[in-house]
């Protein structure tokens, strides 16, 4: 896509995303307050933090969603800036929200193709239904993910498939970067398996980076090389996986906790 | 086959009021004879009916969205006054007809940007349209009836075309349901309607322009009232400046809800608001028949209505309930 001569003598390739200096504030809310992140090209890189340390924000301006206040977004070494979410899909990032963005009313099929419905040409843009419903059959049997019927209504799924249909969707649709926020929360044991191979064999392909914001650190730790920690709207930490330990990575993450309430002036009592 | 009978009605909601109105029919068939099914008595049947389809064609859509237009009745009277006024003015007939329908889908555009960009409930902001345009309508007609409307005395094709016929009207109405009906269960906007009424957030979060969505919405509702509203005019060929649009409203959202549209967005259906529609003009055509006074009819709608919002709440609990079969 990048149209520039490589300079000489620069011959690692570009991050898929980086992140410098971003900055938002939500009313009188700092939630990020400069993240500098970096994604590797074909890299799982997990993301954790404690509940309100502004993680799906982050997620949702990478995706598009919400617009920083400061700083820079890199896809491919390119600076973008995103003022929707469809301006983020139009540069391959697909992302799983937290509350899986599925519509009730509308069959599974509809909702794999959510945002991307396929049409037939003509100004009215005519659903191509036989075409969704083939390819939607196909790839859930491909990927081993079963739904009573992709007719069915998505209020009529259980929660783990709600989810798995959240996750293929986005799988099926990103070419260059993959968001994933907490696509293992509401799931059974099976699922879980199922979802974790499934961004297991994405990451494997190469074609995709992937960034997953989880709490469970068995899944992490399985699925991810590296792991960064957000805590009070930055990046404190930046682990390679085959390097640390789910203990030493619990120890760094108590200390810089602890670093930070004391950086901080005793508030009051 | 009791279950299967059960989910034909839960998905098929345009079936309830097709079976109601086929009973009404056949009821008032009996009662009143030819004197119901005569051309005179099934055209004043349609003649009840169509404002209240050609209204309940882009309301559906609307409530679909979890939005309301009490406007879209003001703007069925609105439009032909338009078209009176640009055709004193010297414009010729088409082109007036033409500056009509772009000043009702201008009416629809300010109120889909005020209700998404300002964030005033469209409840508010159609309410108060409504009042603006009577407001106009009173200042610029000097509060006195219009008459003849363009087309309306004359007997060439373009006049029957435009409402003298006697089932123009109806005609009209039975087009832009089919042609709503298309929009929302074939085409891309018509998914992207469902997508928004059935989760907004969500919706957005899958990169549907929400916004963008609701602001056409309102002005193809806009649109499509002032259509039929210059048909009307035409074939009653005057223009009173003392009706007042929220009575259409208020039978179109019934018509919408007869029809199997909820009012908490993401279910409905255009066909059912047009049947709606037919069942509330065979009712009012066929009590007056059958020499009911005007006030059972009233009586008579509120059952209704009820009734089926009854049924449309219910089965949207069934489909919630049922856990994919």
């Amino acid at each position: 896509m990048s149209t520039q001569p490589t300079p000489p003598g620069t011959a690692a390739p570009e991050p898929a995303l980086e992140v410098r200096g971003v900055t938002k504030r939500f009313g009188a809310l700092d939630v990020l307050r400069g993240i500098d992140l970096v994604l590797h090209q074909g890299e799982v890189l997990g993301l954790v933090g404690d509940n309100g340390a502004g993680k799906s924000t982050l997620v949702k301006i990478l995706c598009g969603f919400h617009q920083q206040d400061e700083g820079q977004v890199m896809v491919g070494g390119k600076r973008v800036r995103f003022n929707s979410v469809g301006a983020a899909r139009a540069h391959g990032i697909e992302t799983v929200y937290q509350d899986l963005a599925l519509i009730p009313q509308l069959p599974v099929y509809m909702n794999l193709f959510l945002g991307h419905e396929l049409t037939r040409l003509g100004p009215l843009r005519f659903l191509d239904r036989r075409k969704m419903r083939d390819l939607s059959r196909k790839y859930l049997d491909d990927i081993n993910v079963h739904v009573p019927s992709i007719e069915a209504e998505a209020a009529q799924l259980s929660g783990g498939q709600r989810q798995a249909i959240a996750v293929a969707r986005a799988v099926r649709a990103a070419n260059k970067i993959l968001l994933l926020d907490e696509p293992l929360a509401a799931m059974g044991a099976r699922e879980s398996r199922l979802i974790i191979d499934l961004v297991k064999d994405l990451a494997a392909s190469g074609r995709i980076s992937i960034i997953v914001i989880d709490h469970n650190y068995a899944h992490l730790f399985e699925l991810c090389d590296r792991i960064n920690v957000l805590q009070g709207g930055r990046i404190t930490i930046d682990q390679q996986v085959h390097e640390t330990s789910l203990q030493q990575l619990t120890e760094l993450m108590v200390s810089s906790f602890r670093q930070q309430l004391e950086g901080v002036p005793s508030a009051g009592a | 086959m009791g279950l299967r009978v059960l989910r034909l009605f839960l998905y098929q909601r345009e079936l309830t009021p097709i079976v109601i109105t086929i009973g009404l029919f056949a009821y008032f068939t009996v009662r009143a004879g030819s004197n119901f099914t005569d051309q005179l008595s099934l055209s004043s049947a349609a003649g009840y009916a169509g404002p209240i389809g050609a209204i309940a064609v882009g309301e559906v859509l609307l409530l679909m969205l979890a939005e309301i237009d009490l406007s879209a009745g003001q703007v069925f009277l609105f439009a032909p006054w338009v078209e009176y006024w640009m055709h004193n003015a010297g414009l010729p007939i088409v082109l007036s007809i033409l500056v009509a329908l772009a000043v009702c889908g201008g009416v629809g555009a300010v109120n889909g940007l005020i209700t998404v960009r300002l964030n005033v409930p469209s409840f508010v902001t159609t309410l108060a349209m409504n009042f603006i345009l009577y407001g106009l309508v009173l200042i610029y007609s000097s509060m006195a009836q219009a008459s003849p409307i363009p087309l309306s005395d004359g007997s060439g094709f373009s006049s029957k075309l435009m409402g003298t016929w006697i089932w123009s009207e109806i005609g009209w109405v039975l087009g832009i349901t089919i042609f709503g009906a298309v929009l929302l269960t074939r085409t891309r906007f018509g998914t992207r309607i469902i997508a928004t009424g059935g989760n907004l957030i969500g919706a957005a979060e899958a990169g549907i322009p929400v916004r963008r969505v609701k602001v056409w919405s309102f002005v193809l509702c806009s649109f499509l009232a002032g259509l039929v509203g210059i048909v009307d005019a035409v074939k009653y060929g005057s223009l009173d400046p003392g009706n007042f649009g929220v009575d259409f409203i208020l039978y179109a959202v019934g018509a919408c809800v007869i029809g199997g549209t909820a009012l908490t967005g993401g279910r409905g259906t255009v066909i059912g608001a047009f049947i709606g529609a037919i069942l509330i003009g065979v009712l009012e055509d066929g009590l007056t028949l059958i020499g009911v006074s005007t006030n059972d009819f009233y009586v008579w709608v509120g059952v209704v209505i009820i009734f089926a919002m009854a049924m449309n709440v219910q089965f949207d609990r069934i489909i919630a309930r049922s856990r994919g079969t």
